[in-house]
């Protein structure tokens, strides 16, 4: 062989190496991704397809991942793109109804609704269900649920939210802010509904 | 100046959310640790708010299938 031709040999096998090892950890992070997509869509079959279209693409265009960067970022930026792209329907922005003041809000609704029966303090949670908290993150408009599912569930910083979602960072925090503002509202309202 | 009471519990309140994710600096986290060790009131809330972000992440978590995971493991490239 000659020279040039083994250093190109060379320079496929390291490719890949490189490929199978940027494979192997991305599919490490598919239960993250599977559990974002599964709330970014009405349904199970949706979210199946969007994360196997969001491995396809990612698998496809590994070259322009940069190693030594950010890969759960840079895929979690994919599928957000491709759920775009699917042509989500545009939504109006929400008439933004003004939000509880308070913070503690559902905390003190959640203690007033159980009455003076001396409720267990450290088990207030308990009184909200599984299945509002799901509604109550399905209802919220995408732009706010993009940011809540990103950095409530994903754990991902407000600069990389704000990364992979191509916003400026105050907007991130803004949408947060009022997104988990007004998931506490819907708890609230079904919390007290309900008892 | 006064007719503003300060009120130590909605300072307290404003820097929760900041404070659970970690975004304070080290002089408000000061702050806001010294107020929740004094303040029984805020730290039952602060507990709550811990409680609440994980019941919100177990109770929409779907765990994914094995069928899925197979066919992302079939769109690796072969060798």
């Amino acid at each position: 062989m000659s020279e040039a031709s083994e250093s190109s040999a060379r320079q496929l096998a390291t490719d890949a190496r490189d490929r199978v090892r940027f494979e192997e950890e991305a599919l490490d992070l598919s239960d993250q991704v599977y559990g974002v997509a599964r709330r970014l869509v009405g349904s199970r079959e949706e979210a199946e397809d969007l994360v196997q279209e969001t491995y396809a693409r990612a698998f496809r265009s590994w070259r322009s991942f940069q190693p030594g960067t950010n890969l759960r970022a840079w895929l979690f930026r994919i599928l957000t793109n491709l759920n775009i792209d699917r042509g989500r329907k545009v939504q109006r922005t929400p008439d933004l109804q003004p939000l509880e003041e308070s913070d503690y809000f559902l905390y003190n609704k959640l203690e007033e609704n159980a009455g003076d029966g001396a409720p267990d303090e450290r088990r207030v949670v308990e009184r909200l269900s599984q299945n509002d908290a799901v509604t109550a993150l399905a209802d919220l408009p995408h732009d706010f649920r993009d940011v809540v599912l990103l950095v409530d569930l994903a754990d991902f910083t407000y600069s990389d939210a704000a990364q992979i979602l191509d916003i400026p960072i105050g907007t991130v925090m803004s949408r947060l802010h009022r997104g988990r503002r007004m998931l506490k509202g819907t708890l609230a309202t079904a919390a007290t509904d309900e008892s | 100046m006064s007719g503003f009471a300060f009120d130590p519990c909605d300072k307290c309140e404003q820097m929760m959310q900041p404070y659970l994710d970690r975004v304070l600096s080290d002089v408000e986290i000061k702050e806001a640790e010294e107020h929740l060790d004094g303040c029984e009131y805020c730290r039952k809330r602060y507990r709550f708010e811990v409680e609440f972000r994980t019941f919100v992440r177990q109770a929409v978590a779907e765990p994914m299938s094995q069928e899925l995971k197979e066919k992302l493991r079939s769109l690796r490239t072969p060798l």
